[in-house]
């Protein structure tokens, strides 16, 4: 199937989803004003990638801010994950924050208790 | 003129410690612009990285409601209720982010309740709170979750300092002072 990629700008994260590897990668700041926009090929592409997965899924989120809007979109990323995981791949989430950013590190606690999909909590210096 | 009114309006601005102010239609280019803006101020400002990131979250919360209020009465004719005000404060070491919009009386109780559930809550409530709305509730057209204000009030570590001023029949001015620290 084909990669997703987009560039990452002043609002929008870079998007890299490679189906091959079975990597999804969001970097940057997601705080658009519509985030259901921005996310709807990201979970269209994710429907599609479920038909055929690679053996195992790495679900990359290297986020340095997202708005209230996007939680929720991010949240039904999440969902879409969960549903395809044990159904030909294994779907793993690592979940990046920055040094001292508590609060990126309580929303990824707070996924972790929404969602049924294992999550690696990593700490680095600078996302 | 008297043209000293503008030099009373630079007092004024530098007595309550305004780092930026604006009052109008807010639109998401502003808001673009604004937030760039202040990331640069609070770079030259040296402040930690987690106070910016705090700062920054917070402001994006806040001029997102008011984005997204005056799009809800876009076909609204009184011009004033698309008006907002924000005011970026730094006082001391603390900031502050004051906000100002008219709001219809319905809306108006439904949001006091919002913010009075909120502001009776400890952290950890407001994290469950938080998790709750996040994982039930249902994004609207315009991508709002009804996240912000618990967001805002998580991230800001403080109460959530309200008023609504009673204008006329029909509008309440709801005045949100939030304290950064």
């Amino acid at each position: 199937m084909e990669n997703l990629h987009l560039e990452g700008s002043a609002k929008t994260p870079s998007v890299k989803f490679d189906g091959n590897s079975g990597v999804l990668e969001l970097k940057g700041r997601s705080i658009p004003e519509n985030s259901v926009e921005f996310y709807k090929p990201l979970n269209d592409w994710i429907d599609t990638y479920g038909q055929t997965p690679s053996n195992n899924t790495t679900v990359d989120i290297k986020l340095e801010y997202f708005n209230t809007s996007s939680s929720k979109c991010i949240l039904d990323m999440f969902k879409k994950l969960e549903s395809i995981n044990g159904k030909g791949t294994d779907v793993a989430v690592n979940w990046y924050f920055e040094e001292d950013d508590e609060d990126m590190e309580e929303a990824g606690e707070d996924y972790q208790a929404i969602i049924g999909l294992p999550f690696k909590m990593i700490e680095v210096e600078e996302i | 003129m008297n043209l000293s009114r503008i030099f009373n309006l630079y007092r004024t601005m530098e007595k309550e410690n305004i780092l930026l102010s604006f009052k109008g239609m807010v639109t998401g280019d502003l808001l673009t612009s604004v937030l760039q803006i202040m990331e640069s101020k609070m770079t030259y400002l040296q402040e930690t990285p987690r106070m910016k990131k705090k700062v920054f979250n917070v402001l994006v919360e806040c001029l997102q409601n008011l984005y997204h209020h005056i799009e809800e009465e876009k076909q609204n004719r009184n011009l004033e209720a698309k008006s907002a005000l924000f005011v970026i404060v730094k006082e001391d070491q603390n900031f502050f982010i004051r906000t100002g919009n008219f709001i219809d009386l319905k809306s108006a109780n439904e949001l006091k309740g919002r913010l009075d559930i909120i502001n009776a809550m400890n952290k950890e409530e407001l994290k469950l709170h938080y998790q709750e709305a996040l994982s039930s509730g249902t994004l609207s057209d315009k991508g709002t979750a009804g996240l912000g204000m618990i967001d805002i009030a998580r991230k800001s570590g403080n109460k959530l300092e309200y008023e609504f001023l009673p204008i006329n029949d029909d509008f309440q001015f709801f005045c949100l002072n939030v304290k950064i620290d």
